[in-house]
This record gives C-alpha cells, sequence and structure tokens, in this order.
C-alpha cells in the first residue's frame, strides 16, 4: 500500500514540465501556445542537425541538406497526409499513437529513463519551436 | 577435361561463398564491411593502420618492469606475446578467485595491481590503450569465442536487458538502431550492426585509439542519456553481450572506423 502511495507520489512528481495537452483521437486540436508557429523558422529547425534532429532519420525537400536519413518516412507530402492537429500530436509525443515508434518525443519529459543531466526535465523542442515545425510540415503538399 | 573439371570446382566454390556472402549462413556484417575500400586497406595495413602504432607501444610497456614488485609483463607471460593469443577473444570473463566479470582493460590492470604492485592505469590512457592493443592484436583473424561460464549468464542477461532498454531525451534503445535499423542511413552514415570485433579501435573522428567504453558512450551522448562512469559494470555486462551476439566473428584489431 505504501509502495503504491509512493508510486503516486513519484508519478505525480514525473508529470511533464511541459505544459498539459489536450488530446483528442489521434491529434492535438489546439496550438501549444496559443498562437499560430511560423513556418520559415520551422524549416530551419527542421534542417538543423543539432535542433530538431528531423533529417537525422527522414528525408525531406531540404535540398542544402545533403545528407539525410532513411530510417522514418519522407517529409515530403507530411501537410497532406496529416492535419495540423494530428502533426502536432506526432511531435509531441508519437508514442501516444505507436508505443514502439522510434520518434523521439519532442515535447514529453515524463516517463524517459536516464536523461543526461542537461537535458534534463527539458524538452527537446520549445512549445512555440513545435509549433514552428507543425506549421512548416503543414507547407510540405503534394 | 581435368581444366573443365577444375574450373567447375572453382564455379562451386564461387558459388558457395557467394551464398555465405549474400547470408546463406552468416548474415552479422562487421562495420569493416561497411567502409570504403580505402580505409580498409587503411585498417588491413599494418604500416598504414595507426592503431599499429599502439601495438608497438604496447610492445615496449610489454617489456618494462613496472611497480613496487619491478616487473614486467614478460616475466611471466614471455617476451613474444604469443601466450595472449586468443585471450582478447574470451573476455570479459571472470578472473580467478574473482566472482564478477572484467573486461581486458580491467584484466590487465589487475595484473598491475595484484603481481606489479603498481597503480592501475587510468582509463583510455595512453598506456592502457597500448596495453590491451598489444593483447588484441595477438588474436587478430581469429573467431571470437566466449568462454561457457554459466556464472557469466546472469550479467550477460543484463547486459542485454540494457541493450534493449530506452534511455536518454531521445527515448531510444541500442537495439532501436543496431539491431532494427542496421544498414539504414543515420543522416548520411551507415548505421552498423555495431559487432565488437575490432576494439581498442582506431576511430577517425577520434584521432586516436578507442575502447569499447569510449565508443558506447558517444552512442549514449547522442540519446541524450547519462554515461555511465568508466569503472561501471554495465560497460562490462554490454560487451559480454555484443560477444556473444558476436561469437565466430573474426576479430579484427586494432580495427579502423571513420
Amino acid at each position: 500500500m505504501w509502495n503504491l502511495a509512493l508510486l503516486l507520489v513519484v508519478l505525480a512528481l514525473a508529470v511533464p514540465a511541459a505544459r498539459a495537452q489536450q488530446v483528442v483521437g489521434d491529434a492535438i486540436p489546439t496550438s501549444l501556445t496559443g498562437q499560430p508557429g511560423d513556418a520559415g523558422r520551422g524549416r530551419a529547425i527542421v534542417a538543423s542537425r543539432n535542433l530538431g534532429l528531423c533529417l537525422l532519420c527522414h528525408s525531406g525537400p531540404i535540398a542544402e541538406e545533403r545528407f539525410q536519413g532513411n530510417l522514418a518516412p519522407s517529409l515530403a507530402g507530411a501537410g497532406s497526409r496529416w492535419s495540423e492537429e494530428q502533426l502536432r500530436l506526432r511531435i509531441v509525443d508519437g508514442a501516444r499513437l505507436n508505443p514502439d515508434t522510434i520518434m523521439p518525443p519532442y515535447y514529453r519529459t515524463g516517463g524517459l529513463q536516464r536523461v543526461a543531466r542537461n537535458f534534463q526535465g527539458k524538452t527537446i523542442l520549445s512549445a512555440g519551436q513545435v509549433e514552428d515545425v507543425v506549421a512548416y510540415l503543414a507547407t510540405l503538399r503534394d | 577435361m581435368m581444366r573443365l573439371r577444375i574450373g567447375l570446382c572453382l564455379a562451386s566454390v564461387f558459388v558457395a561463398s557467394l551464398a555465405l556472402a549474400q547470408g546463406g549462413i552468416d548474415k552479422r556484417r562487421s562495420g569493416y564491411q561497411d567502409m570504403g575500400p580505402s580505409l580498409q586497406k587503411m585498417q588491413d595495413d599494418g604500416t598504414a593502420n595507426p592503431g599499429m602504432l599502439f601495438v608497438q607501444l604496447g610492445a615496449q610497456a610489454w617489456a618494462t618492469p613496472a611497480g613496487a614488485a619491478n616487473k614486467a609483463c614478460v616475466d611471466c607471460h614471455g617476451a613474444s606475446g604469443a601466450t595472449m593469443k586468443g585471450v582478447a577473444l574470451r573476455y570479459p570473463a571472470i578472473p580467478e578467485g574473482a566472482d564478477t566479470p572484467a573486461d581486458l582493460e580491467a584484466r590487465i590492470n589487475l595484473c598491475r595491481t595484484a603481481n606489479q604492485k603498481a597503480a592501475p592505469l587510468p582509463p583510455e590512457s595512453r598506456e592502457l590503450l597500448s596495453l590491451s592493443a598489444y593483447v588484441a592484436h595477438q588474436s587478430r583473424g581469429q573467431p571470437i569465442a566466449p568462454p561457457d561460464d554459466p556464472r557469466l549468464a546472469p550479467f550477460r542477461e543484463r547486459g542485454a536487458a540494457l541493450w534493449a532498454a530506452r534511455q536518454g531525451q531521445l527515448n531510444l534503445s541500442c537495439a532501436a538502431c543496431h539491431d532494427d535499423n542496421a544498414g539504414k542511413k543515420l543522416a548520411g552514415v551507415t548505421i552498423p550492426e555495431a559487432h565488437p570485433t575490432g576494439y581498442p579501435v582506431y576511430r577517425l573522428e577520434w584521432q586516436t585509439l578507442g575502447s569499447l567504453k569510449r565508443r558506447l558512450r558517444n552512442c549514449l551522448v547522442g540519446i541524450r542519456a547519462e554515461s555511465y562512469a568508466y569503472d561501471s559494470p554495465e560497460y562490462v555486462m554490454l560487451e559480454l553481450f555484443l560477444m556473444e551476439r558476436a561469437r565466430g566473428m573474426a576479430f579484427e584489431a586494432p580495427a579502423v572506423r571513420p
């Protein structure tokens, strides 16, 4: 019983520092910041090897980045395949839809193991950066 | 007639080796096979492989007395190093009188403290890397052969669990890349199967020789996970798992990698 109580306390403490988001079905309907993102900034985040990290695994229509990954689907056409709301959940925490995904949870701090000290309690992207990436991906239409 | 027979014989050997190369028997790939021909040549050529410099330094250290006992490795193990043939293929192992496994570097340091009465060599120090390169080089070309010691099983199982555990801010496991996505491109780089066939390894990215621990730490940093301390048992457990996974593969130390 005490173990259960302790577990609940630990779980409560582990609730993400990231702001709670309302998940509806396979989407997060509202912007994490309450504001629309900036597609131009989003493109730069997606292209960045140490900020977005996206092109390590995905390829995408960003010609100046020559070395792109093929572990994950191409980002080309992402805006045709998914709505902004659906893209938002896939970036925030893709494991909500597929527990086996290798897609990192970009806006979650809970439930992670052995996070390096300098990244503890921090999300991979900020809420504003997530919105920027959502805005950029939404422009990628077939 | 004779010519035809030899021709047929060669053809069948060729077909057999092609089948082997295509994975009819063993589909595992050493990182060597993912390198371009110039890097392969650098590894194969003893005068071009920078790791061989460390092997030479190791040969000198092997013959140099150390510690309060003023003994050199040669005083017990012989001058040629040939007594070390096969040793690196079966580490980590449980040293006599111990109850937990040690990797090759820890075993070298055990000899230093117990027999030479010398201070242990620091991790990734030139002298420790040189001695382990010298010992490992004696096994070059031989198949990896972990010992059938049942006491190792629980440590190896913990290594397998570590391998499969997600960790770090990016929430990835070793297995997610090196089992499930090996051969694919992470950015421009082919993800290797991560067989520890060539440690200590000369990595161009490091511009020096380094241990398997250092390589594992690189991946931990990459997934934004906390690195284990250099003397942590987790590395030994992971190595036990990886050496079993690579059982039978040819040992390449000192290997060259990009």
